[in-house]
């Protein structure tokens, strides 16, 4: 049984390989605030949500699959919400329930308990039905109702009858009947156990059967040694079925884990969306397109992070960049560059994972990889200069980027001069552009983007921190060519105050 | 009746009678006390060591042993052996087994397991032989008497018997009904496998591999009072079958054959060695059969060693040194001279290694050899230091060696390793020309190990030198060649390797006072 809601067609792996530059994106999108918000301080969810979100989903079916269940899960939430907790009940109780205390290696207390951890299991099984009985028909998503239609397929009245047969048999209330042959030095060996079916017999038929020999021989109750023995007889007996009852149990044990899990990516979801809308931010649904287009376009984009962190509404974001490989970001310091930035990778890693966005609409062509290229604080292990730093991350990058991988760019190439870093910026931009790979560069280098801007190509977009004639900044980045200055001018007034 | 006895010695006459018997005098001096012992540590059980202390004393011995040698060459006879001796070995410990249990079926089943693996350790023999080509007398001889053996009456029907016998016991099932503390035991009625029904039932659930919850009972040979009742109960529900196995217990309990014991046995001296030399072959050193002689005492050995050495070498992973002798016409004494270290003693050692070996009938470190068959060999190596007593040092050595020249005839094998090294240099040429003049007038054959250059210029001698790399003589080569002893001052070679050379001394206390506080480079 598998529960096949984060895949159409396997489970969700949470020890999955994530990106090479996991932590390089967690530091550089803030991603530790989303994981957060999502997780309320419950690590399995924090967990879940990492796995989830860096494991950039490429394929526009299961972003899709995810979306309609996430879907059915914002209208049905409660429901939902009382899966999860009967997965986690079922987890807690099982780790409750103890082997008996001495006797950990006999097959008779691994039988034992597993009886015990199965009718417990039993009754929760049963609640998943009764759940799947009474709101099925409230859910769209095909994974929903695949979900249910496995449990009412598997999980019928007669199969949790026959486990019940089970589970008194293995009691043994009649003895225990056991196969042997005779092994190495006629010692009994092939213990098996058998099933003892007791017929009840007619009494005719019974007078006139021949009975079959039979010698039975009885232990003394003195005999403690011989009492001994026999219990290890009948455990050898027992040891095959306690081995698959307790296996049993485990697999049904990974089956509530794997519910839990793959639940849990989307418990992380509906605790988000409740935050957002708390702050009245808007959400929606974003439209992936393949990744063989270059796609763009949106609406209302604003940050998620720092709208899950500031109190006051958070300015966003328009735009439409179909077919333009490279955004080439400038204009006035403080002017919401770094923000805008960064609120196209969160909003492009949520989409991938099967998420809303934060934004009034959000349409994109798919990356395979996602690579953040940051200026970085100075280099605290002194191997190496601040250059050779970064561009030893870049190389890095160039190592693992694939034609489909979107890179952000921001201010790299600072730690020289203008002239140089201009050059090594344009090399650089040049030969990912003629590979096709979607860019975008917030940069200073005012040499670079400069010379770029008067080719007037078309596949490259130019945009800008808006800042006000007065030096106002509005958070807005619009559509504009580079300018000289990036009014630093400006920084230094606000903090020196102006005219000193 | 086929005549054949043993695989080792072609007549019954040469069998050792003394089965005690102790390991040479000069086993010690040889190091061959450890070469015979790395060859029998994993043999112990069939106490092969007095084999290799018993040399052979004529030519045709010796080439019956190199036949049966040169066929076990031969991979597919070697394994069929070895899966022989395995089986035997099995057999025994089943034996022992069964002496050891107290319940009687049990004993019984023990005992019938052992025939069993009798039977088919000499079935498959048998097989296995007639279908190689063999040369040697010994396993022809062999054959012909397994083929012997298979074919009586005898053995025919102990395997039928024992056949007969497992199948009934195997076929056997029955089944237990454990209530509170009772028993019953009855035949098995094909009750369905409860287990697998379990299985079946949470299949649906299984995904991925578990845990394995089989709980691992440990299983003992010995029987408990419980289950030797079930046996005895097992046992009336299947009278004919245990009755016929008193039977059988009781008509075979001698249905081992000497001869196919002592082969068991004996072939094992051939195994042992071949399995050691294999470890020297792996290493790209080679072996051969050395021609052997009684009268011709032109003898050569090339690419030869030190077998305990290069058994040391080989685990340390070091490369080994061979070396190469000969002599000709009227030659029948080595001089060994050279820079200390450089592989005298070790030289001494192995051409005395070798002729044993030879005697043994076993093949020899080398490409190529033809060696003396001697009837006695003397060795004369240093006894520990003793500082105490320098006169009786002498007085010892002087008086060994005539006890040996006493008992050496021109027919034996003389390695002697720096003798009086306990007096001046004035008295032990003295003395060594006094010993090695009888020993040229024995004309036999002799290694001498010593510091007298002068001793390479008797009659009859060849000087052979241990050589160093010329152009760094702190760096042996441990090649021994023949060239003249040249006399040469090593000394000074031993001290820069000590760092004791005034240059070296004259840094070393310079630097004294510095080197508390300065490390060096």
């Amino acid at each position: 049984m598998k529960a096949l809601l984060m895949y159409k067609d396997r489970d969700f792996d949470l020890k999955q390989k994530l990106p090479l530059n996991e932590q390089t994106l967690s530091q550089d999108l803030e991603l530790d605030t989303l994981f957060s918000a999502m997780a309320l301080e419950d690590e399995f969810l924090y967990m879940v949500a990492k796995v989830a979100v860096l494991s950039i989903l490429e394929d526009l079916d299961t972003i899709l699959y995810r979306q309609s269940i996430l879907k059915d899960c914002l209208k049905n939430s409660l429901v939902v919400k009382e899966i999860y907790a009967i997965t986690m009940e079922a987890i807690e109780r099982e780790k409750r329930i103890f082997f008996g205390y001495f006797s950990k290696y006999y097959p008779s207390s691994i039988l034992s308990r597993s009886i015990e951890v199965l009718q417990m299991f039993v009754g929760l099984l049963k609640q998943l039905r009764k759940i799947s009985d009474e709101h099925a028909n409230k859910f769209e998503s095909d994974g929903f109702k695949n979900f249910f239609s496995m449990l009412d397929r598997e999980l019928g009245d007669e199969y949790f009858a026959t486990i019940q047969i089970h589970l008194k048999e293995l009691k043994f209330r009649n003895g225990a009947l056991i196969s042997a042959e005779l092994g190495k030095g006629n010692k009994g060996a092939k213990y098996t156990l058998r099933l003892n079916e007791n017929k009840k017999q007619h009494w005719v038929e019974r007078l006139f059967t021949k009975k079959p020999p039979a010698y039975t021989f009885y232990i003394s109750e003195r005999d403690v040694t011989g009492a001994k023995i026999l219990s290890e007889l009948k455990d050898r007996g027992i040891n095959l079925v306690a081995n698959s009852l307790a296996q049993s149990c485990e697999h049904i044990l990974s089956f509530f884990n794997m519910l839990r899990a793959e639940l849990a990516f989307y418990i992380g979801c509906l605790n988000l969306y409740d935050q957002l809308a708390q702050k009245r931010e808007p959400v929606s649904f974003p439209i992936p397109v393949d990744s063989s287009e270059c796609t763009l376009s949106l609406k209302g984009l604003y940050d998620v992070c720092l709208a899950l962190t500031k109190n006051e509404k958070i300015v966003g974001n328009d735009l439409n960049a179909d077919n333009k490989f490279l955004a080439i970001i400038t204009g006035a310091n403080q002017g919401g560059k770094s923000t805008f930035l960064r609120s196209i990778g969160l909003a492009q890693l949520m989409m991938q994972c099967g998420m809303f966005v934060p934004a009034e609409s959000y349409r994109s062509s798919t990356c395979d990889r996602l690579f953040t290229h940051y200026k970085r604080e100075e280099d605290v292990t002194m191997t190496s200069g601040k250059l050779d730093e970064e561009l030893s991350r870049m190389s890095f990058i160039i190592d693992h980027i694939t034609p489909n991988s979107l890179l952000l760019l921001n201010e790299s190439f600072s730690a020289t001069n203008e002239r140089e870093g201009s050059e090594i910026a344009r090399q650089i931009m040049c030969a990912l552009l003629e590979k096709r790979i979607r860019v975008f560069f917030v940069t200073h280098l005012y040499k670079f983007s400069h010379d770029f801007y008067l080719k007037n190509p078309k596949d490259i977009i130019f945009l800008r921190a808006e800042r006000q004639p007065d030096g106002e900044r509005t958070f807005k980045i619009i559509e504009g060519e580079p300018l000289q200055t990036s009014f630093g001018e400006d920084v230094y007034n606000l903090v020196f105050g102006a005219g000193n | 009746m086929v005549d054949f006895h043993s695989i080792l010695f072609k007549r019954i006459e040469d069998y050792p009678k003394d089965e005690a018997l102790q390991e040479p005098a000069f086993f010690s001096d040889l190091n061959l006390d450890q070469i015979i012992e790395s060859i029998t540590i994993s043999k112990q059980e069939y106490n092969l060591k007095h084999f290799f202390y018993t040399p052979l004393k004529d030519v045709d011995s010796i080439k019956y042993r190199h036949e049966v040698t040169k066929d076990l060459e031969n991979k597919t006879l070697f394994e069929n052996i070895k899966s022989f001796a395995q089986k035997i070995h099995a057999m025994r410990e089943h034996l022992e087994q069964a002496r050891k249990l107290y319940y009687k079926y049990q004993k019984e089943r023990w005992f019938l397991d052992a025939v069993e693996i009798y039977c088919d350790a000499v079935t498959c023999l048998v097989h296995n032989l007639s279908s190689l080509s063999l040369n040697s007398r010994g396993f022809k001889g062999f054959l012909g008497y397994l083929i012997y053996y298979t074919n009586s009456d005898r053995f025919v029907q102990l395997v039928e018997e024992t056949k007969k016998l497992e199948a009934d016991l195997s076929a056997i099932k029955y089944c237990l009904t454990i209530r509170d503390n009772s028993v019953k035991v009855q035949k098995y009625r094909s009750e369905i496998d409860y287990s697998a029904e379990v299985e079946k039932t949470f299949q649906k659930f299984k995904e991925g591999v578990a845990k394995d919850y089989k709980v691992n009972f440990p299983e003992q040979r010995d029987m408990n009072h419980i289950e030797a009742k079930i046996l005895d109960l097992v046992a009336l529900l299947y009278p004919d079958i245990f009755l016929n196995l008193d039977n059988y217990c009781h008509k075979n309990a001698d249905y081992l054959d000497d001869t196919i014991c002592r082969f068991d046995r004996e072939i094992q001296f051939y195994i042992a060695y071949l399995e050691h030399i294999e470890i020297f072959k792996r290493a790209k050193l080679n072996f051969c059969y050395p021609r052997i002689s009684k009268k011709n005492k032109e003898i050569y050995n090339y690419d030869g060693f030190d077998l305990a050495l290069a058994y040391k070498l080989i685990t340390e992973k070091s490369s080994i040194v061979r070396n190469d002798f000969y002599l000709k016409e009227k030659e029948r004494i080595i001089i060994v001279s050279g820079p200390n270290q450089g592989g005298k003693t070790t030289f001494a050692r192995t051409f005395g290694q070798l002729h044993y070996l030879a005697s043994l009938g076993c093949p020899v470190p080398g490409k190529k050899a033809q060696l003396y068959l001697y009837d006695h060999l003397f060795t004369h190596f240093e006894r520990e230091e003793d500082i105490k007593n320098l006169r009786g040092k002498l007085e010892d050595d002087l008086l060994r060696i005539y006890d040996i020249l006493n008992h050496a005839t021109t027919h034996s094998l003389i390695i002697m390793n720096e003798i009086f090294t306990s007096t001046t240099l004035e008295d032990a040429v003295f003395l060594s020309k006094k010993v090695m003049e009888k020993i040229i007038q024995l004309d036999l054959l002799c290694v001498c190990v010593t510091f007298l250059d002068e001793l390479s210029l008797l009659e009859k001698t060849v000087s052979m030198v241990s050589t160093v790399v010329p152009e760094n003589p702190t760096v042996r080569t441990f090649k021994v060649v023949r060239k003249p002893a040249d006399g040469l001052a090593y000394a000074v070679s031993i001290a820069e390797k000590y760092q004791l050379t005034f240059d070296f001394l004259k840094e070393r206390l310079n630097n004294h006072e510095s080197t508390s506080h300065v490390q060096r480079s």
